[in-house]
């Protein structure tokens, strides 16, 4: 057995019901594993909501903690799509220092990576971003000479692309099948 | 619409149309409205035990012995928690069964309200689902869900868990509404596909072992299972749990492997070139060492549960489906053949390992005691255990001839499951002879349940094999602790007979192996509990032995091998 940890993304469409979120983390939490990210959302489908996580564990362990959540009543569906097709998204509030002096870098590079901003005080901003992992990394790394006050990171939603063409909807960093750990952001952790 | 009644008559309503005739249980505040309705069920017999750890034993041994879903009922909070290592022990296994517990009313939960337990949260791990109800409209369904839960797939406990106030609110019940469970798929066939790839590979093997798991037992399927060992002469070796899913006197029966398992059926897995697996999850006391367990052959795995194919053996072909159905797809495609070269084997293994031979002895043996209980019983009786080396002998030295008579805690080895398990086996058989094979550790965990035999005048008879030790840790610290014994010795242990006569219950103490047979007669024409104390001697390994997590090469096959 390999103890290689990679991050696995996981996608499950489960009931839409009290309790369903328990389960699922206590497959992982049995395993001593982390769920390294979560988002949670109703699904098109009316009583079923979708759920994304990523966690973080060998892949051959993931693969049967798959197979147990399966076993949930209350999951639908459940695919380790890790090695799959996939489009997939983070969105991340990012508050950077930005005084008077700083403001215009800040805002170039605000400009290069195509994000919005959605607050400006005296001393701060803050943008937002979506995209991948890597993007959302090389932004926080490049904003860090100027003083983050705060990341909010959601967490990754992913979905099965529908072509066998990958697209550029990655904006100017390419598509990315996530699997390298050359950042790990501390805060990205929220332990469930 | 029909006329609306209270929760907790939808309650009984919904248990009577499961066909649910007997519950085991213990009233409290939480839970007294539903007991508040019960005089109005005649259909419903509620057995009072004295401990919930034992309603849920009861209702795990009816439901092994009779393939029916077992009942038990217990209040919020403590009563609850007691369930817990019952619950525990039918998951792991696979035993249907239905707990219905109180809870306190809705607007008090969450508060630390007086017994309040969050038991759905804390049986999360033990059930194979639970349930919260939040009103009275709900209740029908989710039984009926339950049940259905509980009794398809792989089978399991669920829980139901129902606010005070939730029993006496009025609501609606339509018995005949369909489920609809959109994430629950009950695999019944296996694919053709890998049915044919199955068969030609026992087609062409030359040295198949079939090991028969307790989905055999769970699925019924002793009869398929019978008819493809004799059509292709396949030795069939049984796990624990699969015990009586293939009569051991049948020339094909190879015993059981696995840590004290016999030596033959372990060599005989070791040396196969096909193992055909019914049903069992390959346990870590079967498997041992994974990296070197038999390594010589191809392996098929059928099972229900897609979640346990190469979970810990990898295997060659997987067939997911009811054991039952598998075998009937399988049966017209293997050939018949006769594998004598590999049957003389087998034979010669058996003869040359022989596993079961008992120590000559003045004093009483466990191994004598369970050998005398099934010559005398003719291997007919339901035999419950507890866990230890008292499980081990009866496992051993009992020859089971018929389907589903051996209920003994496999997976969770729970300690004190003999006692209450031979309730729910006895209710659930009346007229059967019942015999429960207690350790003196165990029968003192439940013991208290012997107040419930005697006011049902359940005629069960208990064998315990007293050696004023935790037998199996004496073991275990004796081989692999440096004989460096702490807290195995009984001291106190009470005069078991007394106790039994305390209890209204017929009580014998055998203390001279002369006395055995006797003992067993008598006890078998007594016609109510008896409680046989069988003084065994205090110190004896259990052999044969394969240290956990090792091989069948590190064998011992008895004391003079260590
Ligand atoms: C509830 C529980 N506690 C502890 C154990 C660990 N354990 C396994 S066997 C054993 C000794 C059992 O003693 P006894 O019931 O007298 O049976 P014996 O081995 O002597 O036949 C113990 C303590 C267990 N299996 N279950
Ligand atoms: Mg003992």
């Amino acid at each position: 057995m390999s103890n290689n940890i990679e991050q696995r993304t996981i996608s499950a469409l489960v009931q839409d019901k009290p309790g369903v979120l328990a389960r699922i983390a206590g497959l992982f939490r049995r395993r001593g594993f982390n769920i390294a990210s979560l988002t949670v959302g109703r699904s098109e489908q009316k009583g079923l909501s979708r759920m994304t996580f990523v966690v973080e564990g060998p892949q051959e362990v993931v693969c049967k903690v798959s197979a147990q959540l399966d076993k949930l009543i209350d999951i639908v569906e459940v695919q380790d799509i890790t090695e799959s097709n996939i489009v997939w998204r983070e969105l991340a509030l990012i508050k950077v220092n930005a005084d008077s002096v700083s403001r215009s870098k800040v805002l170039e590079i605000a400009n290069i990576f195509r994000v919005n901003i959605v607050d400006i005080g005296v001393e701060s901003l803050t943008m937002e971003i979506s995209g991948g992992k890597q993007k959302i990394n090389s932004l926080i790394e490049l904003l860090k000479q100027f003083g983050i006050k705060e990341i909010l990171r959601t967490g990754r939603i992913a979905t099965l692309r529908g072509t066998l063409i990958e697209g550029e909807d990655d904006g100017i960093f390419q598509s990315e099948q996530d699997n390298d750990n050359n950042f790990i952001i501390p805060t990205e952790s929220g332990s469930v | 619409m029909k006329e609306k009644k209270l929760g907790s008559q939808i309650v009984c309503e919904a248990l009577i149309n499961e066909d649910v005739n007997v519950v085991f249980g213990i009233p409290g505040g939480a839970i007294l409205p539903l007991y508040g309705v019960l005089s109005q069920y005649e259909d419903l017999k509620h057995i009072l035990v004295r401990h919930e750890q034992g309603a849920a034993h009861a209702a795990d041994g009816y439901s092994r012995s009779t393939g029916k879903v077992g009942v038990a009922f217990a209040t919020s909070g403590p009563g609850a928690t007691n369930l817990i290592t019952g619950l525990a022990t039918a998951m792991m296994d696979s035993v249907p069964m239905v707990a219905i517990t109180g809870q306190v009313g809705r607007a008090a939960i969450g508060s630390d309200a007086f017994q309040e337990t969050d038991i759905t949260g804390a049986t999360l791990p033990v059930t194979k689902h639970n349930y919260l109800v939040m009103k009275a409209d709900d209740i029908g369904e989710i039984i009926h869900e339950a049940f259905y839960i509980a009794r398809t797939g792989r089978p399991g406990p669920v829980l139901i868990d129902i606010p005070r106030d939730v029993f006496t609110e009025l609501g609606n019940y339509d018995p005949k509404k369909q489920l609809f469970i959109p994430g629950y798929n009950v695999p019944k066939n296996a694919d053709d596909n890998e049915v044919e790839f199955a068969s030609k590979l026992i087609n062409k093997a030359n040295k198949p072992v079939i090991l028969a798991g307790h989905g055999v037992i769970i699925s019924k399927a002793w009869d398929e299972l019978r008819l493809i060992a004799e059509k292709a002469q396949i030795p069939v070796v049984t796990t624990l749990l699969g015990i009586s899913s293939f009569p051991e006197n049948h020339i094909l029966s190879t015993g059981w492997p696995g840590m004290h398992g016999m030596a033959y059926a372990s060599l005989a897995l070791d040396q196969a070139d096909l193992i055909i697996n019914f049903g069992s999850r390959f346990d870590d006391r079967i498997v041992g060492d994974v990296s070197r367990f038999a390594k010589r052959s191809k392996k098929i795995h059928v099972d229900i549960d897609p979640a346990e194919i190469n979970k810990s053996v990898q295997v060659d072909v997987s067939l997911i489906g009811n054991i039952k159905d598998v075998i009937t797809q399988l049966l017209p495609l293997v050939e018949k053949t006769t594998h004598t070269s590999w049957i003389n084997h087998i034979d010669k293994l058996k003869s040359d390992h022989p596993s079961l031979e008992i120590p000559k002895s003045d004093r009483i043996l466990g191994q004598y005691v369970v050998k005398k209980l099934s010559d005398t019983t003719k291997g007919n009786a339901i035999i419950c255990s507890g866990v230890g080396q008292h499980q081990m002998w009866a496992a051993q030295h009992y020859t089971f001839t018929n389907p589903n008579s051996w209920l003994s805690s496999g997976g969770l080895g729970t300690m004190g499951y003999e006692v209450p398990s031979a309730i729910g086996a006895q209710v659930g058989n009346p007229g059967k002879l019942v015999w429960s094979i207690c350790g003196d550790g165990g029968f003192q965990m439940t013991l208290m349940e012997l107040a419930t035999i005697a006011e049902n005048n359940l005629p069960i008879k208990y064998a315990i094999l007293n050696n004023n030790h935790l037998g199996m840790i004496t073991q275990w610290q004796g081989l692999f602790y440096n004989q460096d014994y702490q807290a195995e010795t009984y001291t106190g242990n009470p005069d078991f007979v007394k106790l039994a006569e305390a209890y209204g219950i017929k009580g014998i103490r055998v203390s001279k192996k002369d006395n055995v047979e006797n003992a067993i007669i008598e006890a078998n024409k007594h016609n109510g509990p008896v409680l046989v104390d069988f003084v065994i001697e205090k110190v004896d390994d259990v052999y044969p032995m394969i240290p956990a997590g090792q091989s069948v090469n590190e064998l011992i096959e008895g004391p003079n091998n260590v």
